[in-house]
This record gives C-alpha cells, sequence and structure tokens, in this order.
C-alpha cells in the first residue's frame, strides 16, 4: 500500500470518485489551475476539464448557493472553502437552504453536497486562517459534520460524504495536511459516517478527540503509559452524528473522560459530548468529565498559536485531574 | 487621448495622463511641487523596497506570509494622496504603500508580520483600519463610516481599497448600493491587479470593465491606468471632491498588475507565462514616473541612487527596532487582551487557569 499524506489521500479520493461518477464536480477558489491552494485538487482539471474543475470566481456564497442548486438537480458538486474562517459569506446558504431543503421539500429535494473547508491552527497563517469552529455547523440539524484526523481515513470518510444523500460538512485539519504519512489502499475504501474509531484500547481513563487533536490525543496517552496509565482513545470522525453509545460505552468501563477540542472552550462540541456522558455513563463517573479546549478568545496571530492550541502537557495535566478526583 | 472612454457604448470615462516613458499631457497633469513628487517617489520606492525585505525575511523564517504591493504603487499613491489625515483609510491586506503614506511605522508592519497582535498599533487620532483579510467584505463598513461622518457632520470622507476578485463578492455590490442609497461620501478603490491569486480577472466578470458595475447602482465609475500616478491622482481627487462636497460615491477601477506572488505561499509559475510579467514590467509604475522626473532634471541617477540608500538605511532601522520589540514579546503571551472592554470573570478564571500551565476549563487546584 502507498503511504500518502492527508492531502494525497484526499486527492486521490476527489480523482477516484470523479472517475467512478461522472455527477461529481470540484468548485472554488483556485481549485482548477492552481489545484487548490494546498494542491487538494491537483492535477483534476487536466484530467476531467474546467466544466468538472471549476475555478469559480470569488465568492463563498456564489459556490455555495450554485452547489445546492448542483445538487438539487441531479449533480454531486464537492465545493472547496479555501479556509473555514472564509465560509461565512456563504454560511447562510449551508444553514437556510442545505440543511433545510429536504425537510422543507418534504423530501422531495436531497442535497448531495461535501463542503471541504481547511480548519484549525499550527501552520503559522494570517487571522482567520486558523481557527475551529466546528461546533457551528454539528450545531445544525440536517447537516452531517465530519473532521478526518489521519491520510486513511481522510480519503474514506471523504468518499463517504460524496456519496451521501446529505449535505456534509467536511473540515480538513490543515495542519495535519503534511505532517504525517499512513499507508492508504489505492483501491476503494469507504467509511461509514458515524462511527467512532477505538484508536487504542485502555482501562483507567477515555481520551476524546476529533482532527488534529487526535494526534495530540496520542501524544498525551503514550506519555500517560509511561506512568502506568492505560488510556483508551476514542477518535470521533464525526461530529453529526456523534457515536455517544462508544463514547458511554468506553467511559461506562473507565469511569473518566476527557474531551480535548482545539475550538475556545464554551458552548464547543465537548460541552455536548460532556453531557451525553452524563446522561448516558453516571453511574459509573469516578470524576466529572473534563474538557481541554481553547479559551475564549480569538485565535492569535501565529506568534501565540501555540500557546492558544491544546498540547500534551494540558492533556496530561487534565487526566491527572481526573484521576485525582 | 488622456480621457477616452471604454465599457458599453462608450460609458466609462478612462484616463491615462503619464505614458511608459514618461510624456506626460501636459494639461492634465497635476500641479504638484518638486517636494511633492519627490516625496511621492520615494512611498512608491519605500514600499517596493520594504517588501523586498519583507520577502527575505519571510523567506529566511522572521516573518510570516504577507502579500507583496510590488507593481501597484502608482494605484495606492495616488488615491490614498488625494485624501486628507482626518479622512478614512478602509485597505485590504495589500496596502503597504497606502499604509506607509499614512505614516505607519514599518516596524509596526514587521512585528505583525512576525505574528505579534501587538504590530498592529494604530494611534488614537489615526482614522486607518487594521487590514481585512476576508476579501471584498470591508467595503460595506467604509460605507457606513461615511455615513456615519455625514450624519455628524463631520468634515470627513471614506476611502477603502480592493482588488479585482472582491468585486465578485456580494459585500462589493451591496456596498455600493448602500453607499448610493444613503448618500455616502465614500471612494471605492479596486487595484484590478488581473489576479485573484491564479484566478485571472476575465474569471471574475465578463463585464468589459470593473467600473461599469457602478452604473448599475447609480454612482460614478471611472477607469484608470492603475501604473500612472497623475491619472490615479486625478481620479481620486475628483471622486474625493465629489464625495466632499456632494455626499457623491465613486468607484476607481486602477488598472494594474501585480508583478511579485499573490502572497509568500503562492507560485505564479503555475497560472501565468514569464512573457506576461515582463510586459507589465514594461508598464513599471515606479520607471515611469523616475522617467517623469528625470525628464524634467527633477531628479538625476545620483539623486536617485541617494533616495535608495536613504530607503534602505530607514528598512534597516526598521528592522532593528522590530527584532528588538519581536524578542521582547516572545517571552508573553497575551491571549486575552482587548478581547471584550472588560474581562468577564469566566475569561479571568480561563486566564489564571492558562497562566498557572493547565487548560482553560479544567481546575487548576488539582
Ligand atoms: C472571503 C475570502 N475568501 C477567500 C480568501 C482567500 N484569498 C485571499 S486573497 C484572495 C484573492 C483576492 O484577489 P483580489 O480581490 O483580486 O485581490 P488581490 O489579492 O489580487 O490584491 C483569496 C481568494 C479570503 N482571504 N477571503
Amino acid at each position: 500500500m502507498p503511504e500518502l499524506t492527508m492531502i494525497e489521500a484526499i486527492n486521490l479520493a476527489l480523482k477516484q470518485e470523479m472517475a467512478a461518477d461522472e455527477r461529481v464536480y470540484v468548485l472554488g477558489e483556485d481549485v482548477g489551475v492552481d489545484g487548490g491552494i494546498f494542491r487538494a485538487t491537483q492535477g483534476l482539471i487536466e484530467e476531467f476539464g474546467e466544466d468538472r474543475v471549476m475555478d469559480t470566481p470569488l465568492a463563498e456564497s456564489g459556490i455555495l448557493g450554485f452547489s445546492i442548486g448542483m445538487a438539487i438537480n441531479g449533480l454531486r458538486p464537492v465545493p472547496e472553502m479555501q479556509f473555514s474562517g472564509f465560509a461565512y459569506l456563504g454560511f447562510h446558504q449551508i444553514e437556510s437552504h442545505a440543511s433545510r431543503m429536504r425537510w422543507r421539500s418534504q423530501g422531495r429535494f436531497g442535497i448531495p453536497m461535501t463542503v471541504r473547508m481547511p480548519y484549525g491552527g499550527g501552520v503559522r497563517a494570517l487571522e482567520h486562517h486558523s481557527e475551529s469552529r466546528e461546533a457551528f455547523y454539528a450545531h445544525m440539524p440536517g447537516v452531517k459534520m465530519v473532521v478526518p484526523s489521519g491520510p486513511r481515513n481522510a480519503r474514506s470518510l471523504l468518499v463517504a460524504a460524496i456519496r451521501d444523500p446529505d449535505p456534509v460538512v467536511f473540515f480538513e485539519p490543515k495542519a495535519s495536511y503534511r505532517a504525517f504519512r499512513e499507508e492508504v489502499p489505492e483501491d476503494e475504501e469507504v467509511a461509514e459516517i458515524g462511527p467512532a474509531q477505538i484508536v487504542q484500547e485502555g482501562q483507567d481513563l477515555t481520551i476524546v478527540s476529533w482532527g488534529a487533536m487526535s494526534r495530540r490525543a496520542r501524544e498525551a496517552a503514550s506519555q500517560l503509559a509511561e506512568k502506568d496509565v492505560s488510556v483508551e482513545l476514542i477518535d470521533l470522525t464525526s461530529l453529526s452524528p456523534l457515536d455517544y453509545p462508544a463514547i458511554a460505552k468506553s467511559v461506562s468501563r473507565t469511569g473518566r473522560c476527557v474531551v480535548v477540542q482545539e475550538a475556545p472552550l464554551t458552548y464547543g462540541p465537548a460541552a455536548e459530548i460532556a453531557a451525553r456522558v452524563g446522561e448516558e455513563a453516571f453511574l459509573h463517573l469516578k470524576a466529572p468529565v473534563a474538557r481541554v479546549a481553547g479559551p475564549d478568545v480569538h485565535m492569535p496571530y501565529f506568534a501565540r498559536e501555540q500557546a492558544y492550541l491544546p498540547d500534551a502537557g494540558r492533556i496530561v495535566q487534565a487526566a491527572e485531574y481526573v484521576r485525582q478526583f | 487621448m488622456p480621457w477616452s472612454k471604454v465599457g458599453p457604448k462608450g460609458a466609462i470615462p478612462h484616463l491615462s495622463i503619464l505614458d511608459a516613458s514618461g510624456e506626460v499631457d501636459e494639461e492634465l497633469v497635476p500641479d504638484l511641487s518638486e517636494d511633492q513628487l519627490l516625496q511621492g517617489l520615494r512611498t512608491m520606492l519605500l514600499g517596493r523596497r520594504f517588501d523586498e525585505r519583507r520577502l527575505k525575511l519571510q523567506r529566511s523564517g522572521r516573518i510570516g506570509t504577507f502579500a507583496p504591493v510590488n507593481g501597484q504603487e502608482a494605484a495606492q499613491l495616488g488615491a490614498i494622496s488625494a485624501i486628507r489625515p482626518q479622512d478614512w483609510f478602509i485597505p485590504s491586506y495589500r496596502e503597504t504603500v497606502a499604509g506607509i503614506w499614512r505614516g505607519i511605522d514599518l516596524a509596526d508592519v514587521l512585528i505583525a508580520d512576525a505574528g505579534y497582535n501587538e504590530g498592529v498599533s494604530i494611534p488614537q487620532d489615526a482614522h486607518d483600519l487594521p487590514n481585512a483579510v476576508p476579501v471584498g467584505t470591508q467595503m460595506l463598513q467604509a460605507a457606513g463610516i461615511a455615513y456615519g461622518a455625514r450624519r455628524q457632520g463631520k468634515d470627513e470622507i471614506a476611502m477603502t481599497f480592493f482588488g479585482d476578485g472582491a468585486t465578485s463578492q456580494g459585500d462589493f455590490h451591496e456596498a455600493m448600493n448602500f453607499a448610493s442609497v444613503f448618500d455616502c461620501p465614500v471612494v471605492f478603490i479596486c487595484q484590478n491587479n488581473q489576479y485573484a491569486i491564479s484566478v485571472p480577472r476575465s474569471r471574475q466578470t465578463r463585464s468589459e470593465t470593473l467600473a461599469q458595475k457602478a452604473l448599475a447602482y447609480g454612482i460614478d465609475g471611472v477607469q484608470v491606468d492603475g501604473n500612472d500616478v497623475f491619472a490615479t491622482f486625478v481620479a481620486a481627487q475628483k471622486a474625493v471632491a465629489s464625495a466632499r462636497d456632494n455626499s457623491r460615491p465613486s468607484l476607481i477601477e486602477c488598472v494594474t498588475y501585480r508583478l511579485e506572488m499573490h502572497t509568500t505561499a503562492d507560485d505564479p509559475g503555475r497560472y501565468r507565462d514569464d512573457e506576461e510579467v515582463e510586459e507589465w514590467r514594461e508598464k513599471d509604475p515606479i520607471e515611469r514616473f523616475r522617467n517623469y522626473l528625470r525628464k524634467r532634471d527633477l531628479l538625476d541617477d545620483g539623486g536617485f541612487q541617494e533616495m535608495e540608500e536613504e530607503v534602505s538605511a530607514t528598512i534597516d532601522a526598521a528592522w532593528k527596532k522590530a527584532e528588538k520589540r519581536i524578542e521582547e514579546l516572545g517571552a508573553v503571551a497575551p491571549l486575552f487582551d482587548h478581547v471584550m472592554s472588560d474581562m468577564p470573570a469566566e475569561l479571568e478564571r480561563q486566564k489564571r487557569r492558562m497562566q498557572a500551565g493547565g487548560s482553560p476549563g479544567v481546575p487548576s487546584d488539582a
């Protein structure tokens, strides 16, 4: 199996889906001739032409509204938002239309659209290029919210998203685009959207994370292993639907839970997960659920982004807190 | 033919005064003193050399990514020099030359480039907004600022800068429409540098000109040779007067070219060929202005060399100052400053927890 980076794996998924299904279209700013500013769409325009790989005018509302129309009329658009921080100009198209069309039309029109967007910090970028606002989309009824953590699940989840009959917001942790490689099968591999991945089994403590934070959770787990703390690691890969049975099952066994999110603390997905654990595993809990998150501030300019971002040290500290509670 | 007509049915006036060889239309050339002319050239040169230095600093990892101004100096200077200090400057993210004209501290620019929020340090009496990175979004604010000025009887107008790509955003159209409906004294400066990253102007719109979009909103639209500092200045002066005297907004399309990469993260070789770039180099706004000054005996090669040296020393000094400050700033991470006017108790608590080495949501007395 070839070893791919996440960006290469995303590229592979797009290429294979476009080849397999002529209804699949890619559109966005710089996705054609330039191959996408991160090169996710590299080579697509050469292979599939500019009618299916569309360099659009610079307008996020345009890209998303147009995609919704394409989806209504038989196509499977995969629009790219250059950064999640610029998707707000088109946010209303997702909230007001993509998420509601199936419901509004009483099942007549679905929106099989996958909105790809790089999110998150760690790449020394300018303002608006580093935020994690997955809560906005996970909060919306009618939309799936998928966040891969590595090359292999990025590929298999993206394929699943493109084939999904409902709109999927696909958050790509840009810090992980080229950070590491994984074996990715060349042959088709499709994930199921929803089920969490148990990355590592353990007895003492459950750590739940997603996206770029999954790497930091792993790092923390190995630091904890050195202190003889056995960690069960859960990588959600999907925030909506949320696999709370998997979380509850794990925490029912370990009795302790740390949730790691890159986003600001308040009203983030970690709060929802903590509430679910409280509902589903209350009698098994030996400590309150701890949330390791960013503070409720704007992502600082890049010199301080690591000061903002949760790291293994903070995760270990939270683990100690729930263990000693 | 300094004034000509372009656009559908020739509805859009086009202005050029200074040609590539340094010849001018004597009737239209603005009446500027020798001092003003030299100050103008210095500002453009400083902008260009500053960005060349930033590129080196970026390549050696001292600062982060930024958007070079190279090629657009005349468009920015011509426009910005038509407003007064009390008028408002509402930039996007490429306005180095306009910023220099407004008096921005180059060291501050470098401090922000190095990733420190403290580099954004706007004097209390300045009417200059910080960069707006989301493309095409600040023009509505410019219209609102202008309305605020008019309603409060303040002798101020607003001038906002953006690119050709920005004209595809709905916000751009809303801005012109609001400005028109509410008689806002605002001037919209579109720097049509032919590209939005890799996407050529022809892919943004099938309109013959960008300036003609103004007509749909009932405001004035004009196109100028944006590499001609005189044409840009004259058109801007006219637009500024119309804003100031009649609260009439206008749109100026400056036809120019980005000679460098979009930002330091971009590789223009992927979407345009060197020939095209070379053609535009022939129309270099600084060379052109310098030719004019040379022909008028206002600046000989020796004088230009002196200007180069002074500019270079200014940049050296700015970097030296910035380096020192960056070192000081490296020791602190004031994540919580300026988020709110008053820090709520919850933020205080998060701050305390982080200062103790923990997470904002985890009790630190564990
Ligand atoms: C709303 C938004 N979408 C996308 C981007 C990413 N981006 C930054 S600059 C740029 C191109 C802008 O082109 P143009 O408006 O012509 O201005 P220029 O950069 O050429 O000066 C893009 C797509 C952004 N900053 N904001």
